[in-house]
Protein backbone atom coordinates (compact mmCIF):
# COMPACT_ATOMS: atom_id res chain seq x y z
CA UNK A 1 0.00 0.00 0.00
CA UNK A 2 1.23 3.60 -0.72
CA UNK A 3 -0.02 6.12 2.03
CA UNK A 4 -1.03 9.54 0.01
CA UNK A 5 -0.30 11.53 3.16
CA UNK A 6 -3.51 13.96 4.55
CA UNK A 7 -1.83 16.70 6.77
CA UNK A 8 -5.69 18.34 6.11
CA UNK A 9 -4.62 21.29 4.27
CA UNK A 10 -6.95 20.53 0.61
CA UNK A 11 -8.15 17.51 -1.70
CA UNK A 12 -5.76 14.63 -2.51
CA UNK A 13 -7.90 12.39 -4.08
CA UNK A 14 -6.11 13.54 -7.78
CA UNK A 15 -3.05 12.39 -5.97
CA UNK A 16 -5.16 8.93 -4.79
CA UNK A 17 -6.17 8.25 -8.37
CA UNK A 18 -3.29 8.92 -10.06
CA UNK A 19 -1.78 6.41 -8.28
CA UNK A 20 -4.27 4.17 -8.70
CA UNK A 21 -4.67 4.71 -12.36
CA UNK A 22 -1.18 3.19 -13.15
CA UNK A 23 -1.97 0.31 -10.73
CA UNK A 24 -0.89 1.09 -7.04
CA UNK A 25 -3.12 0.29 -3.85
CA UNK A 26 -2.72 4.07 -2.85
CA UNK A 27 -4.71 5.27 0.05
CA UNK A 28 -4.84 8.71 1.58
CA UNK A 29 -4.65 8.94 5.07
CA UNK A 30 -3.50 10.92 8.64
CA UNK A 31 -2.40 7.94 10.98
CA UNK A 32 1.15 7.90 11.85
CA UNK A 33 1.06 3.60 12.06
CA UNK A 34 0.13 3.46 8.78
CA UNK A 35 2.12 6.09 7.02
CA UNK A 36 4.88 4.37 8.91
CA UNK A 37 3.72 0.66 7.79
CA UNK A 38 3.30 1.49 4.17
CA UNK A 39 5.01 0.13 1.47
CA UNK A 40 5.64 3.90 0.09
CA UNK A 41 5.06 7.26 0.96
CA UNK A 42 3.57 10.46 -1.07
CA UNK A 43 3.29 13.71 -0.13
CA UNK A 44 1.56 15.44 -1.52
CA UNK A 45 1.24 19.33 -2.33
CA UNK A 46 -0.88 21.52 -0.88
CA UNK A 47 -1.15 24.87 1.83
CA UNK A 48 1.97 26.84 2.65
CA UNK A 49 5.16 25.68 4.08
CA UNK A 50 4.66 26.99 7.57
CA UNK A 51 0.86 25.72 8.23
CA UNK A 52 1.85 21.82 6.87
CA UNK A 53 4.85 21.23 8.85
CA UNK A 54 3.10 22.49 11.89
CA UNK A 55 0.05 20.56 11.21
CA UNK A 56 2.11 17.42 10.33
CA UNK A 57 3.83 17.61 13.36
CA UNK A 58 0.89 17.86 14.83
CA UNK A 59 -0.60 14.79 13.51
CA UNK A 60 2.72 13.02 14.28
CA UNK A 61 3.03 12.19 10.67
CA UNK A 62 6.79 13.74 10.84
CA UNK A 63 7.90 11.14 12.94
CA UNK A 64 6.15 8.27 10.83
CA UNK A 65 7.74 9.61 7.38
CA UNK A 66 11.04 9.74 8.87
CA UNK A 67 10.64 6.39 10.50
CA UNK A 68 9.51 4.93 7.21
CA UNK A 69 12.40 6.42 4.71
CA UNK A 70 14.49 5.43 7.42
CA UNK A 71 13.47 1.97 6.98
CA UNK A 72 14.23 2.31 3.58
CA UNK A 73 10.41 2.69 2.00
CA UNK A 74 10.45 4.97 -1.21
CA UNK A 75 9.46 8.31 -0.76
CA UNK A 76 7.74 11.03 -3.21
CA UNK A 77 7.10 14.33 -1.93
CA UNK A 78 5.30 16.60 -4.59
CA UNK A 79 5.38 20.31 -4.97
CA UNK A 80 5.26 21.21 -1.26
CA UNK A 81 5.98 17.87 -0.27
CA UNK A 82 9.35 18.16 -2.26
CA UNK A 83 10.07 21.63 -0.29
CA UNK A 84 9.23 19.88 3.10
CA UNK A 85 12.33 17.48 2.31
CA UNK A 86 14.59 20.57 2.81
CA UNK A 87 15.74 21.66 6.48
CA UNK A 88 13.64 25.18 6.18
CA UNK A 89 11.48 27.08 4.06
CA UNK A 90 10.72 31.13 4.22
CA UNK A 91 6.95 30.71 3.44
CA UNK A 92 5.19 31.25 6.27
CA UNK A 93 7.88 32.34 7.98
CA UNK A 94 8.16 35.72 9.80
CA UNK A 95 9.99 38.52 7.63
CA UNK A 96 13.40 37.64 7.27
CA UNK A 97 12.99 34.21 9.17
CA UNK A 98 12.54 30.45 8.48
CA UNK A 99 10.71 27.92 9.52
CA UNK A 100 11.87 24.47 10.02
CA UNK A 101 11.19 21.26 7.31
CA UNK A 102 12.23 17.63 7.44
CA UNK A 103 15.28 18.27 7.21
CA UNK A 104 16.62 15.62 4.86
CA UNK A 105 18.09 17.69 2.77
CA UNK A 106 20.10 20.93 4.01
CA UNK A 107 19.20 24.13 2.26
CA UNK A 108 16.40 26.95 2.20
CA UNK A 109 13.33 26.88 0.29
CA UNK A 110 12.95 30.81 -1.09
CA UNK A 111 10.81 32.73 -3.42
CA UNK A 112 11.74 32.12 -7.00
CA UNK A 113 13.18 35.74 -8.36
CA UNK A 114 10.96 37.94 -10.46
CA UNK A 115 13.85 38.87 -13.09
CA UNK A 116 16.79 36.80 -14.52
CA UNK A 117 20.47 37.84 -14.28
CA UNK A 118 19.75 40.26 -17.19
CA UNK A 119 16.69 41.98 -15.40
CA UNK A 120 13.88 40.70 -17.38
CA UNK A 121 11.00 40.53 -15.84
CA UNK A 122 8.99 37.03 -15.33
CA UNK A 123 5.63 36.47 -14.20
CA UNK A 124 5.24 34.66 -10.73
CA UNK A 125 3.49 32.23 -9.67
CA UNK A 126 5.40 30.25 -12.25
CA UNK A 127 2.20 28.50 -13.71
CA UNK A 128 1.88 26.34 -16.66
CA UNK A 129 3.44 23.67 -18.77
CA UNK A 130 7.01 23.72 -18.87
CA UNK A 131 9.83 21.48 -20.39
CA UNK A 132 11.95 20.00 -17.46
CA UNK A 133 16.20 18.64 -18.69
CA UNK A 134 18.69 16.77 -17.40
CA UNK A 135 16.80 14.32 -16.51
CA UNK A 136 18.25 11.58 -14.31
CA UNK A 137 17.48 8.71 -12.03
CA UNK A 138 14.95 5.96 -12.93
CA UNK A 139 12.09 7.83 -12.18
CA UNK A 140 12.63 9.20 -15.26
CA UNK A 141 12.67 5.74 -17.16
CA UNK A 142 11.24 6.45 -20.77
CA UNK A 143 10.07 10.00 -20.32
CA UNK A 144 12.28 12.17 -22.97
CA UNK A 145 14.18 15.26 -22.51
CA UNK A 146 12.42 18.21 -22.97
CA UNK A 147 8.96 16.69 -21.65
CA UNK A 148 6.01 18.94 -20.31
CA UNK A 149 4.97 19.13 -16.79
CA UNK A 150 2.27 20.87 -14.88
CA UNK A 151 3.91 23.49 -12.56
CA UNK A 152 2.44 26.31 -10.08
CA UNK A 153 4.02 27.37 -7.58
CA UNK A 154 6.01 30.73 -6.42
CA UNK A 155 8.48 29.00 -4.34
CA UNK A 156 11.57 26.57 -5.17
CA UNK A 157 14.46 24.58 -3.64
CA UNK A 158 17.71 25.61 -3.84
CA UNK A 159 19.85 23.45 -6.32
CA UNK A 160 22.15 20.82 -4.91
CA UNK A 161 23.83 17.71 -5.81
CA UNK A 162 20.32 16.27 -5.32
CA UNK A 163 18.91 17.54 -8.16
CA UNK A 164 17.84 15.07 -10.97
CA UNK A 165 15.94 17.59 -13.91
CA UNK A 166 15.91 21.34 -13.83
CA UNK A 167 13.40 23.93 -14.98
CA UNK A 168 14.16 27.47 -16.83
CA UNK A 169 11.89 30.63 -15.66
CA UNK A 170 13.48 33.37 -14.62
CA UNK A 171 16.34 31.17 -13.15
CA UNK A 172 17.36 27.60 -13.34
CA UNK A 173 14.89 25.87 -11.22
CA UNK A 174 15.24 22.22 -9.97
CA UNK A 175 12.65 20.41 -11.04
CA UNK A 176 13.56 17.12 -9.55
CA UNK A 177 15.44 15.61 -6.74
CA UNK A 178 16.89 12.46 -5.36
CA UNK A 179 17.87 12.25 -1.95
CA UNK A 180 18.77 8.75 -2.34
CA UNK A 181 17.76 5.82 -4.76
CA UNK A 182 14.42 5.82 -3.35
CA UNK A 183 13.33 9.61 -2.18
CA UNK A 184 12.50 12.01 -4.98
CA UNK A 185 10.99 15.13 -4.90
CA UNK A 186 9.26 16.69 -7.48
CA UNK A 187 7.93 20.74 -7.93
CA UNK A 188 5.89 19.92 -11.15
CA UNK A 189 2.56 17.80 -10.55
CA UNK A 190 2.80 14.99 -11.90
CA UNK A 191 -1.09 14.11 -10.84
CA UNK A 192 -1.72 17.12 -13.34
CA UNK A 193 0.25 15.99 -15.92
CA UNK A 194 -1.55 13.89 -18.56
CA UNK A 195 0.21 11.26 -19.60
CA UNK A 196 4.16 12.60 -18.87
CA UNK A 197 2.72 12.52 -15.32
CA UNK A 198 1.23 9.41 -15.48
CA UNK A 199 4.29 8.16 -16.52
CA UNK A 200 6.55 9.51 -13.70
CA UNK A 201 3.82 8.43 -11.63
CA UNK A 202 4.51 4.34 -12.81
CA UNK A 203 7.86 4.74 -12.58
CA UNK A 204 7.40 5.59 -9.00
CA UNK A 205 5.28 2.63 -8.86
CA UNK A 206 7.70 0.27 -10.01
CA UNK A 207 10.47 1.55 -7.95
CA UNK A 208 8.24 0.24 -5.55
CA UNK A 209 7.23 -2.73 -6.48
CA UNK A 210 10.97 -3.43 -6.83
CA UNK A 211 11.88 -2.36 -3.83
CA UNK A 212 8.79 -4.17 -2.10
CA UNK B 1 10.54 27.33 -21.37
CA UNK B 2 7.31 28.03 -19.67
CA UNK B 3 4.77 27.40 -22.88
CA UNK B 4 1.92 29.49 -23.42
CA UNK B 5 -1.54 27.78 -22.40
CA UNK B 6 -4.31 27.08 -24.74
CA UNK B 7 -7.70 27.02 -22.59
CA UNK B 8 -11.14 25.79 -23.35
CA UNK B 9 -14.24 27.14 -21.19
CA UNK B 10 -17.30 25.35 -21.06
CA UNK B 11 -20.67 27.19 -19.18
CA UNK B 12 -21.59 24.63 -16.77
CA UNK B 13 -25.82 24.45 -15.81
CA UNK B 14 -26.89 22.27 -13.04
CA UNK B 15 -23.86 20.18 -13.86
CA UNK B 16 -24.20 19.90 -17.62
CA UNK B 17 -22.04 21.75 -20.16
CA UNK B 18 -24.85 24.31 -21.91
CA UNK B 19 -24.20 26.39 -25.36
CA UNK B 20 -24.23 24.15 -28.05
CA UNK B 21 -21.29 21.89 -27.97
CA UNK B 22 -21.08 20.36 -31.51
CA UNK B 23 -18.87 17.61 -31.36
CA UNK B 24 -18.59 14.60 -32.80
CA UNK B 25 -17.92 11.13 -31.12
CA UNK B 26 -18.80 12.13 -27.44
CA UNK B 27 -20.95 9.54 -25.75
CA UNK B 28 -22.33 12.60 -24.01
CA UNK B 29 -21.84 15.83 -25.65
CA UNK B 30 -23.56 17.72 -21.81
CA UNK B 31 -21.15 16.07 -19.76
CA UNK B 32 -18.45 18.17 -19.26
CA UNK B 33 -15.92 15.83 -17.64
CA UNK B 34 -16.41 13.52 -20.67
CA UNK B 35 -15.46 17.00 -23.32
CA UNK B 36 -12.96 18.06 -20.69
CA UNK B 37 -11.16 14.59 -21.52
CA UNK B 38 -11.55 15.30 -24.74
CA UNK B 39 -9.71 18.44 -24.64
CA UNK B 40 -6.55 16.53 -22.62
CA UNK B 41 -6.34 14.69 -25.70
CA UNK B 42 -5.77 17.59 -27.74
CA UNK B 43 -3.55 18.88 -25.43
CA UNK B 44 -5.47 21.84 -23.94
CA UNK B 45 -3.38 23.09 -21.18
CA UNK B 46 -5.86 22.99 -18.40
CA UNK B 47 -9.86 24.00 -18.64
CA UNK B 48 -12.36 26.39 -16.57
CA UNK B 49 -15.92 25.06 -15.88
CA UNK B 50 -17.76 28.47 -15.36
CA UNK B 51 -20.43 28.00 -13.59
CA UNK B 52 -23.79 29.93 -14.41
CA UNK B 53 -26.28 28.08 -12.37
CA UNK B 54 -28.99 30.27 -10.04
CA UNK B 55 -30.35 27.86 -8.18
CA UNK B 56 -29.21 26.50 -4.20
CA UNK B 57 -29.38 23.20 -5.67
CA UNK B 58 -27.80 23.40 -8.64
CA UNK B 59 -24.88 24.87 -7.18
CA UNK B 60 -24.45 21.17 -5.03
CA UNK B 61 -24.43 19.63 -8.81
CA UNK B 62 -21.14 22.42 -9.38
CA UNK B 63 -19.64 21.21 -6.13
CA UNK B 64 -20.26 17.22 -7.18
CA UNK B 65 -18.81 17.75 -10.87
CA UNK B 66 -16.07 19.53 -9.36
CA UNK B 67 -14.94 16.66 -6.97
CA UNK B 68 -16.02 14.04 -10.06
CA UNK B 69 -12.96 16.18 -12.10
CA UNK B 70 -10.53 15.40 -9.34
CA UNK B 71 -11.06 11.93 -10.04
CA UNK B 72 -11.03 11.67 -13.59
CA UNK B 73 -9.61 14.41 -14.83
CA UNK B 74 -5.67 14.02 -15.67
CA UNK B 75 -4.98 18.03 -15.85
CA UNK B 76 -5.52 21.24 -14.08
CA UNK B 77 -9.10 23.13 -13.63
CA UNK B 78 -10.33 25.84 -12.81
CA UNK B 79 -14.25 26.11 -11.44
CA UNK B 80 -15.52 29.55 -12.04
CA UNK B 81 -18.73 31.70 -11.13
CA UNK B 82 -20.75 31.55 -8.00
CA UNK B 83 -18.89 32.56 -5.45
CA UNK B 84 -20.47 34.53 -2.63
CA UNK B 85 -18.16 34.28 0.05
CA UNK B 86 -14.84 32.34 1.68
CA UNK B 87 -16.99 29.23 2.05
CA UNK B 88 -18.24 28.68 -1.07
CA UNK B 89 -14.26 28.66 -1.89
CA UNK B 90 -13.64 26.64 0.79
CA UNK B 91 -16.25 23.89 -0.78
CA UNK B 92 -14.99 24.27 -4.24
CA UNK B 93 -11.39 23.48 -3.34
CA UNK B 94 -12.54 20.75 -0.74
CA UNK B 95 -13.94 19.22 -3.73
CA UNK B 96 -10.99 19.08 -5.46
CA UNK B 97 -10.86 22.41 -7.94
CA UNK B 98 -7.22 23.72 -8.57
CA UNK B 99 -8.26 26.80 -8.78
CA UNK B 100 -11.40 29.02 -8.51
CA UNK B 101 -12.16 32.38 -10.32
CA UNK B 102 -13.44 35.30 -8.34
CA UNK B 103 -15.80 37.90 -10.09
CA UNK B 104 -18.10 39.85 -8.42
CA UNK B 105 -17.96 38.80 -5.19
CA UNK B 106 -14.09 40.08 -5.43
CA UNK B 107 -15.38 43.64 -6.67
CA UNK B 108 -17.93 43.82 -3.82
CA UNK B 109 -15.12 42.85 -0.99
CA UNK B 110 -11.79 42.78 -2.28
CA UNK B 111 -10.84 41.44 1.17
CA UNK B 112 -11.89 37.63 -0.46
CA UNK B 113 -9.02 37.67 -2.79
CA UNK B 114 -6.95 38.33 0.33
CA UNK B 115 -8.64 35.85 2.68
CA UNK B 116 -8.58 33.53 -0.17
CA UNK B 117 -5.12 33.90 -1.04
CA UNK B 118 -3.75 33.19 2.47
CA UNK B 119 -6.11 30.34 3.31
CA UNK B 120 -5.54 28.27 -0.34
CA UNK B 121 -2.28 29.99 -1.75
CA UNK B 122 -2.17 32.77 -4.48
CA UNK B 123 -1.72 29.87 -7.12
CA UNK B 124 -5.67 28.99 -6.46
CA UNK B 125 -6.66 32.16 -6.44
CA UNK B 126 -7.89 33.91 -10.16
CA UNK B 127 -9.60 36.93 -10.30
CA UNK B 128 -11.69 37.64 -13.25
CA UNK B 129 -12.16 40.98 -14.83
CA UNK B 130 -15.21 41.82 -17.35
CA UNK B 131 -13.97 45.35 -19.13
CA UNK B 132 -16.03 47.17 -21.50
CA UNK B 133 -14.13 50.30 -23.32
CA UNK B 134 -15.49 53.87 -22.23
CA UNK B 135 -16.82 55.38 -24.89
CA UNK B 136 -14.36 57.97 -26.29
CA UNK B 137 -11.52 56.97 -24.46
CA UNK B 138 -9.42 54.47 -26.33
CA UNK B 139 -7.69 53.48 -23.32
CA UNK B 140 -9.88 53.26 -20.75
CA UNK B 141 -11.84 50.37 -19.98
CA UNK B 142 -14.33 49.93 -17.09
CA UNK B 143 -15.17 47.05 -14.55
CA UNK B 144 -18.20 45.35 -15.26
CA UNK B 145 -19.53 42.61 -12.70
CA UNK B 146 -23.11 40.17 -12.39
CA UNK B 147 -22.08 38.59 -15.60
CA UNK B 148 -21.47 42.05 -17.38
CA UNK B 149 -24.98 43.52 -16.58
CA UNK B 150 -24.24 45.99 -13.96
CA UNK B 151 -20.96 48.51 -14.81
CA UNK B 152 -18.69 49.37 -11.24
CA UNK B 153 -17.19 53.06 -12.46
CA UNK B 154 -13.69 50.79 -11.41
CA UNK B 155 -11.16 51.22 -14.07
CA UNK B 156 -10.11 47.77 -14.84
CA UNK B 157 -6.37 48.33 -14.86
CA UNK B 158 -6.66 49.63 -11.46
CA UNK B 159 -8.20 46.97 -10.54
CA UNK B 160 -5.99 44.47 -12.44
CA UNK B 161 -3.08 46.13 -9.83
CA UNK B 162 -5.14 45.75 -6.81
CA UNK B 163 -6.11 41.89 -6.96
CA UNK B 164 -2.40 41.21 -7.49
CA UNK B 165 -1.79 43.24 -4.98
CA UNK B 166 -4.59 41.45 -2.94
CA UNK B 167 -3.26 37.77 -3.72
CA UNK B 168 -4.67 36.67 -6.87
CA UNK B 169 -2.08 34.10 -8.92
CA UNK B 170 -3.83 35.08 -11.62
CA UNK B 171 -6.00 37.78 -14.28
CA UNK B 172 -8.69 36.28 -16.40
CA UNK B 173 -9.55 39.30 -18.54
CA UNK B 174 -12.96 39.15 -20.30
CA UNK B 175 -13.28 41.88 -23.03
CA UNK B 176 -17.38 42.75 -23.58
CA UNK B 177 -16.49 44.30 -26.41
CA UNK B 178 -15.10 41.25 -28.35
CA UNK B 179 -17.12 38.34 -25.84
CA UNK B 180 -18.62 36.69 -28.60
CA UNK B 181 -17.70 38.58 -31.57
CA UNK B 182 -15.43 36.46 -33.07
CA UNK B 183 -13.29 39.27 -34.29
CA UNK B 184 -10.38 38.49 -32.07
CA UNK B 185 -9.51 39.81 -28.55
CA UNK B 186 -9.51 43.41 -27.51
CA UNK B 187 -5.92 43.63 -27.89
CA UNK B 188 -4.86 47.10 -26.50
CA UNK B 189 -7.06 45.86 -23.47
CA UNK B 190 -5.12 43.14 -22.74
CA UNK B 191 -1.57 44.63 -23.44
CA UNK B 192 -2.55 46.90 -20.65
CA UNK B 193 -3.22 44.54 -18.01
CA UNK B 194 -0.42 42.20 -19.08
CA UNK B 195 1.78 44.77 -18.71
CA UNK B 196 0.15 46.11 -15.36
CA UNK B 197 0.44 42.78 -13.32
CA UNK B 198 3.34 41.06 -12.80
CA UNK B 199 0.97 37.48 -12.54
CA UNK B 200 0.01 35.63 -15.43
CA UNK B 201 -3.26 36.72 -17.73
CA UNK B 202 -5.85 34.79 -19.80
CA UNK B 203 -7.13 36.83 -22.94
CA UNK B 204 -11.07 36.01 -23.21
CA UNK B 205 -13.56 37.41 -25.26
CA UNK B 206 -13.84 37.21 -29.33
CA UNK B 207 -11.46 34.49 -30.92
CA UNK B 208 -13.12 33.68 -34.32
CA UNK B 209 -9.77 32.74 -35.94
CA UNK B 210 -6.39 31.10 -35.34
CA UNK B 211 -5.02 34.03 -36.17
CA UNK B 212 -6.43 35.76 -33.19
CA UNK B 213 -4.81 33.03 -30.42
CA UNK B 214 -1.39 34.03 -31.78
CA UNK B 215 -2.57 38.04 -31.90
CA UNK B 216 -3.56 37.34 -28.08
CA UNK B 217 0.02 36.40 -27.30
CA UNK B 218 2.24 38.31 -29.39
CA UNK B 219 0.61 41.41 -29.43
CA UNK B 220 -1.74 41.10 -26.36
CA UNK B 221 1.36 39.77 -24.11
CA UNK B 222 -0.88 37.45 -22.77
CA UNK B 223 -0.03 34.30 -20.88
CA UNK B 224 -2.71 32.25 -21.38
CA UNK B 225 -5.75 32.03 -24.04
CA UNK B 226 -9.22 30.82 -23.93
CA UNK B 227 -11.81 30.61 -26.00
CA UNK B 228 -15.44 28.19 -25.65
CA UNK B 229 -17.39 28.12 -29.08
CA UNK B 230 -14.55 27.33 -31.95
CA UNK B 231 -13.43 24.27 -29.36
CA UNK B 232 -17.30 23.04 -28.85
CA UNK B 233 -18.33 23.95 -32.41
CA UNK B 234 -15.54 21.81 -33.63
CA UNK B 235 -14.00 25.03 -35.79
CA UNK B 236 -10.78 24.13 -34.21
CA UNK B 237 -9.12 21.58 -32.59
CA UNK B 238 -7.16 22.80 -28.98
CA UNK B 239 -4.00 20.85 -30.97
CA UNK B 240 -5.02 22.98 -34.46
CA UNK B 241 -4.92 26.38 -32.58
CA UNK B 242 -1.25 25.06 -31.00
CA UNK B 243 0.33 24.07 -34.37
CA UNK B 244 -0.66 27.17 -35.38
CA UNK B 245 0.68 28.96 -32.27
CA UNK B 246 3.87 26.99 -32.81
CA UNK B 247 4.43 28.26 -36.64
CA UNK B 248 4.11 31.81 -35.21
CA UNK B 249 7.06 30.97 -32.68
CA UNK B 250 4.95 31.06 -29.76
CA UNK B 251 6.35 28.13 -27.09
CA UNK B 252 3.62 25.67 -27.08
CA UNK B 253 3.02 22.10 -25.38
CA UNK B 254 2.42 19.74 -28.22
Amino acid sequence: MIAVVDYRMGNLKSVERGLRSVGADARITSDPAQIAAADAVVLPGVGAFGDAMASMNSLGETDAMRSAIADGKPFLGICLGQHLLFSDGVEGAPEGGTVKGMGLVEGVVGRIPNRDAAGKLYKIPHVGWNSIEGLKTPLFEGIPEGEHFYFTHSFMVPDTPHTIATTEHSVRIPAAIAVSDRVFGVQFHPEKSSDAGAKLLANFVHIVETIK
Amino acid sequence: MLTKRVIPCMDVKDGRVVKGVNFVNLRDAGDPIELAQRYDEQKADEVIFLDITATHEGRATTVALASRASEELHLPYCVGGGFHNIDDIRTMIAAGADKVSINSAAVADPSILTKAAALFGTQAIICAIDAKRVAGNANKWEVYVHGGRKATGIDAVEWAREAERRGAGEILLTSMDRDGSQDGFDIPLTRAIARAVNIPVIASGGVGKLEHFAEGIIEGEADAVLAASVFHFGTYTVRQVKEYMRSQGIPVRL
